[in-house]
C-alpha cells in the first residue's frame, strides 16, 4: 500500500506547528506508543535519531512525542504546554540520542516506556513526512505499522492453528483483514503478529483474542486521527 | 467491481481525468470514495473543515503577530498586511501576507493545515486565496482545488518524498508550490494537462533547495520563503494558462527530484549542520538554542 493513499495525508493533518513530521508525526508517534503500552506511561526514556536529535529541540519533537505519550492528537492546543500536562500526570521522562544506523529514516524515535504496573515497552517509529508514520520495531520485533488501519498486535506462543484462530476471531466480529504480518526470532520462540484492519476492532474482540490459550499479550491500536 | 480511479504518476492522473471526462479534483475525490472509509459527502466535509482551518489561520496570522519559538520572525504578515504595494497589485502582496501569516502561526504552535507538510502550510492557502479573489469564485470551488492539490501531492509523495530530511526543501516547499500551481491552474479552468504542465514547471524550478533552518527553527528561512513560492506557484499557474509547457514531462520531473534528494548532503537536508544554519548568525542563534539531550523533567 501506498504511504500517501488518502487526500487527507497530503491536505493535512489539521495540527499545532511547527512541523508536521518533527512535531505532527512525533506526536502521533507517541500515541501509538502510548496505544501499545495500554496506558499512560509512568516513565519513558525517548532516544531521538537523526534529524529528530538535530532539529528536534527547535521543531517541538519533545513535546510532541509527551503529548502523544500523554494521549493529546496532533492537533491539541495543549501540545504546546505538554511538558507541565505530563509533570501533572505523574509523567517522568528524559531525552537522550541514538544511531539507529544509516538505513533508519531521519526522523525516528525510540521509546522506552514503563507503566504503573511495571508492563515495559520498546518502539521504534518514524515520521515519514507531512504527518504520515510508521511503527518499524516492536520489543525487538520488526513490524510495519502504518496507524491509517486499525490495528490488532499480539504476541504468542508460535504453536500451529494459533494465527488461523485470531483470524477468525476477525472473521465472527465481520472485520476485514487489510494487512497480515507474522515476526519470531527464531523456530519455537514467541510469535509477534501484525493485522491492520479495514474496520474499528470491537473491544470484545480484544478481549478474546487474549483468552486464545498461548496468547501472551493482545492491544488493538485505533486507527490515528 | 467499483472503479477504483488509483494513480501513481502523473500520466494516469491525466488519463483517468480525460478518459472519464472529469477534472483532477474530481478524480482525487472519487479515489478517496473508491477507498472505502466515507461516503463522498463526509469526505467534502472533512475537506470543507482544512479550508474553514485554512482561513483562520490566515486570519490569526494577519490579526495578530505571533510568538514563533525560536523568537526570529515577529509580524511579517501584519507588515508586509498593512503595507501599500508598489510592484505588484493589491492581490499578489495579499498573497504574499496570507503565506507569511499561516506559516508564522505555524511557527508559533498555533493550529494550522500541512500541506503538504507544516513548513510549507502557507502557500497552498494563500495561492488559493489569491486565486480565488482573481476568479471571483466561492468557497466550494476552493474546497475542490484542495482535492486537486491533494491529488499532486500524493502522486509526488508516493514515487519521490514530503519529507525535508530526506530530499531538503523541495519536498516541502517544492512540493507545496506545486500543488498550489496544479490546483490554481484547474481552478482558473485549465484542462487536467495544463493543470500538470503548471505543478511541472513549479517543482521543476525549486529542484535542489535545500533545508538549511537556523537553530532548527522552522522559521528562517522557512516564513518568508513560504511568500515567495506562493508566488512562484502563481507564475507557473499563469505561465501553463497560457498554454505554455514543460519541456521535461511532469513525471520525469518527479524522478529527478528523488534523485537530487538522494544526492544532496545530509547536512543540507533539516539537520542544522550546514548553509545558512551554519552562516555566522546561524551559528549565534545555535549557540543560545536548547538541546533536547538535556532535557528532562
Amino acid at each position: 500500500m501506498a504511504a500517501y493513499d488518502s487526500v487527507f495525508s497530503i491536505i493535512g493533518p489539521i495540527m499545532i506547528g511547527p512541523s508536521s513530521s518533527h512535531t505532527a508525526g512525533a506526536a502521533r508517534l507517541g500515541s501509538l506508543a502510548r496505544a501499545l503500552l495500554g496506558e499512560t506511561p509512568v516513565e519513558a526514556r525517548l532516544q531521538l535519531h537523526g534529524s529528530f536529535a538535530e532539529t528536534g529541540a527547535g521543531h517541538g519533537t519533545d513535546r510532541a512525542l509527551v503529548a502523544g505519550l500523554l494521549g493529546f492528537s496532533s492537533g491539541d492546543d495543549r501540545l504546546k504546554d505538554a511538558f507541565e500536562h505530563a509533570r501533572d500526570a505523574g509523567l517522568v521522562w528524559s531525552f537522550g540520542t541514538v544511531n539507529l544506523g544509516p538505513d533508519v529514516h531521519p526522523c525516528s524515535v525510540r521509546f522506552v516506556l514503563r507503566s504503573a504496573a511495571g508492563e515495559t515497552l520498546e518502539m521504534i517509529g518514524s515520521s515519514l513526512g507531512g504527518g504520515a508514520v510508521r511503527i518499524t520495531s516492536i520489543q525487538g520485533y520488526d513490524v510495519d505499522i502504518s496507524g491509517d488501519f486499525p490495528t490488532l498486535v499480539t504476541v504468542h506462543e508460535d504453536r500451529p492453528g494459533l494465527v488461523q484462530e485470531v483470524s477468525s476471531l476477525l472473521t465472527d466480529h465481520a472485520v476485514n483483514i487489510a494487512f497480515m504480518r507474522v515476526a519470531r526470532h527464531h523456530r519455537g520462540a514467541h510469535a509477534f503478529m501484525t493485522l491492520e484492519a479495514d474496520h474499528e476492532l470491537p473491544a470484545e474482540l480484544v478481549r478474546a483474542a487474549r483468552a486464545i490459550p498461548g496468547m501472551v499479550s493482545a492491544r488493538a491500536l485505533p486507527r490515528l486521527a | 467491481m467499483q472503479p477504483t480511479y488509483r494513480f501513481d504518476t502523473m500520466a494516469d492522473l491525466v488519463a483517468l481525468a480525460e478518459g472519464n471526462g472529469i477534472t483532477l479534483a474530481e478524480v482525487a475525490l472519487r479515489h478517496e470514495v473508491a477507498l472505502g472509509h466515507h461516503d463522498r459527502e463526509v469526505i467534502l466535509v472533512a475537506m470543507r473543515e482544512r479550508w474553514a482551518t485554512m482561513r483562520r489561520s490566515m486570519e490569526m496570522g494577519l490579526e495578530a503577530p505571533q510568538r514563533t519559538m525560536g523568537g526570529l520572525s515577529h509580524g511579517a504578515g501584519q507588515v508586509m498586511s498593512g503595507h501599500r504595494p508598489v510592484l505588484v497589485d493589491q492581490t499578489a502582496a495579499g498573497v504574499m501576507a496570507r503565506a507569511l501569516a499561516v506559516n508564522e502561526c505555524s511557527a508559533a504552535m498555533r493550529r494550522i493545515v500541512a500541506a503538504p507538510t507544516a513548513g510549507s502550510s502557507g502557500i497552498l492557502p494563500a495561492a488559493l486565496w489569491g486565486a480565488q479573489q482573481r476568479l471571483g469564485c466561492d468557497d466550494e470551488a476552493v474546497v475542490m482545488a484542495l482535492f486537486t492539490a491533494a491529488a499532486l501531492g500524493m502522486v509526488i509523495a508516493n514515487r519521490a518524498t514530503i519529507s525535508g530530511a530526506q530530499a531538503g526543501c523541495m519536498a516541502e516547499v517544492g512540493v507545496s508550490a506545486a500543488m498550489a500551481a496544479g490546483a490554481m491552474a484547474e481552478m482558473a479552468g485549465a484542462s487536467p494537462d495544463a493543470a500538470i504542465q503548471a505543478m511541472a514547471l513549479a517543482l521543476k524550478n525549486t529542484l535542489g533547495l535545500v533545508c538549511d533552518p537556523i537553530g532548527g527553527y522552522v522559521e528562517v528561512p522557512c516564513i518568508k520563503r513560504n511568500a515567495i513560492f506562493a508566488i512562484h506557484a502563481t507564475t507557473a499557474a499563469e505561465m501553463a494558462l497560457a498554454g505554455i509547457r514543460s519541456f521535461v514531462p511532469a513525471d520525469q520531473v518527479i524522478s529527478a527530484m528523488k534523485e537530487i534528494g538522494e544526492a544532496m548532503p545530509k547536512k543540507l537536508k533539516e539537520t542544522s549542520q550546514g548553509g545558512l544554519a551554519t552562516t555566522l548568525i546561524g551559528l549565534e542563534v545555535m549557540a543560545k538554542r536548547p538541546r533536547v539531550d538535556h532535557g528532562q523533567g
